[in-house]
């Protein structure tokens, strides 16, 4: 029988590896019987929603921006001096 | 595509400076930051030139390098925290430790308080920013960790090669870079904010 202790490592694990057959079905018996691991899990996966909207959201915001000008010349100039070394 | 993978890296400037340094930007949201990703990965691109598959195209390949570059940007503010190395993760054990949140016989010690569902853009975005101040005071080197998982989206594997630990030290500190963001949010009126 997992402990929400247990259950918890295996919601945050959830999100970065496949879980077994038996850990997926371990937890969801606790998942079933357990509220406060229930809402652990609800507050994990909007944690990771939020922030991956966050980024789009981020992306959208620099969608019109350019490299500026100075940054240019100074990324051409750090190439041609590079190009040098190389050949 | 091939066929433009000759394509001098002055062209490479030109036609994908912007598209990497918004890439990064977004990701980073430094500007200062960003340029200088950028500028690695133009170098480094030049540099490894002649092993450039022509099957893939050339914006997807440097956007490859670039990811490489954020994650050393990452690792690298991980480095300057002045706190033990990254393959030490056990010494962070007082922070966020099982023991905080569970008590001998593996119970919660307090009961979590509900979120709700937020589904209102307004509540999402009072939350995201919560999320984001609570980021910027999780302990340096686990924010780094996490981001480069959540921010990245890289997987445990790229994340164990880059930083040089197990997949259970990854899947450990990404724990308790959770367990302390759910805290956080918690105390800064995650729960309450549904009120």
């Amino acid at each position: 029988m997992l402990t929400c202790k247990d259950a918890s490592h295996l919601v945050s694990q959830s999100q970065d590896r496949p879980l077994s057959f038996r850990e997926r079905w371990g937890l969801r018996i606790h998942l079933w019987m357990c509220a406060n691991c229930r809402r652990f899990e609800r507050q994990i996966g909007l944690m990771r929603r939020l922030l991956r909207q966050s980024v789009r959201r981020g992306e959208a915001e620099v969608a019109d921006l350019d490299l500026s000008v100075e940054a240019r010349e100074r990324i051409s100039k750090a190439l041609v001096e590079h190009d040098g070394h190389v050949h | 595509m091939s066929d433009r993978s000759g394509e001098s890296p002055e062209l490479w400037l030109e036609q994908h400076g912007s598209a990497l340094y918004r890439f990064a930007l977004a990701r980073l949201r430094d500007t200062s930051k960003a340029e200088e990703v950028v500028q690695d990965t133009l170098v480094a691109a030049l540099q490894a030139h002649a092993r450039f598959n022509g099957g893939a195209s050339v914006r997807t390949w440097l956007i490859g390098i670039l990811k490489h570059k954020i994650m050393d940007q990452f690792r690298h503010e991980a480095r300057e925290a002045p706190l033990v190395s990254f393959d030490q993760p056990c010494t962070e054990d007082d922070l966020f430790a099982d023991e905080d949140f569970f008590d001998a016989s593996g119970s919660w010690r307090d009961s979590l308080s509900d979120w709700g569902n937020p589904e209102d853009t307004l509540e999402r975005s009072q939350m995201m920013a919560i999320l984001q101040r609570c980021l910027d005071a999780l302990p340096k080197r686990l924010g780094q960790l996490f981001m480069m998982r959540e921010v990245m989206e890289e997987n445990t594997e790229t994340i164990c090669q880059e930083m040089k630990i197990s997949p259970t030290n990854v899947w450990t500190m990404l724990y308790r870079a959770r367990m302390g963001l759910r805290q956080c949010l918690d105390q800064n009126g995650a729960g309450r904010a549904r009120g």
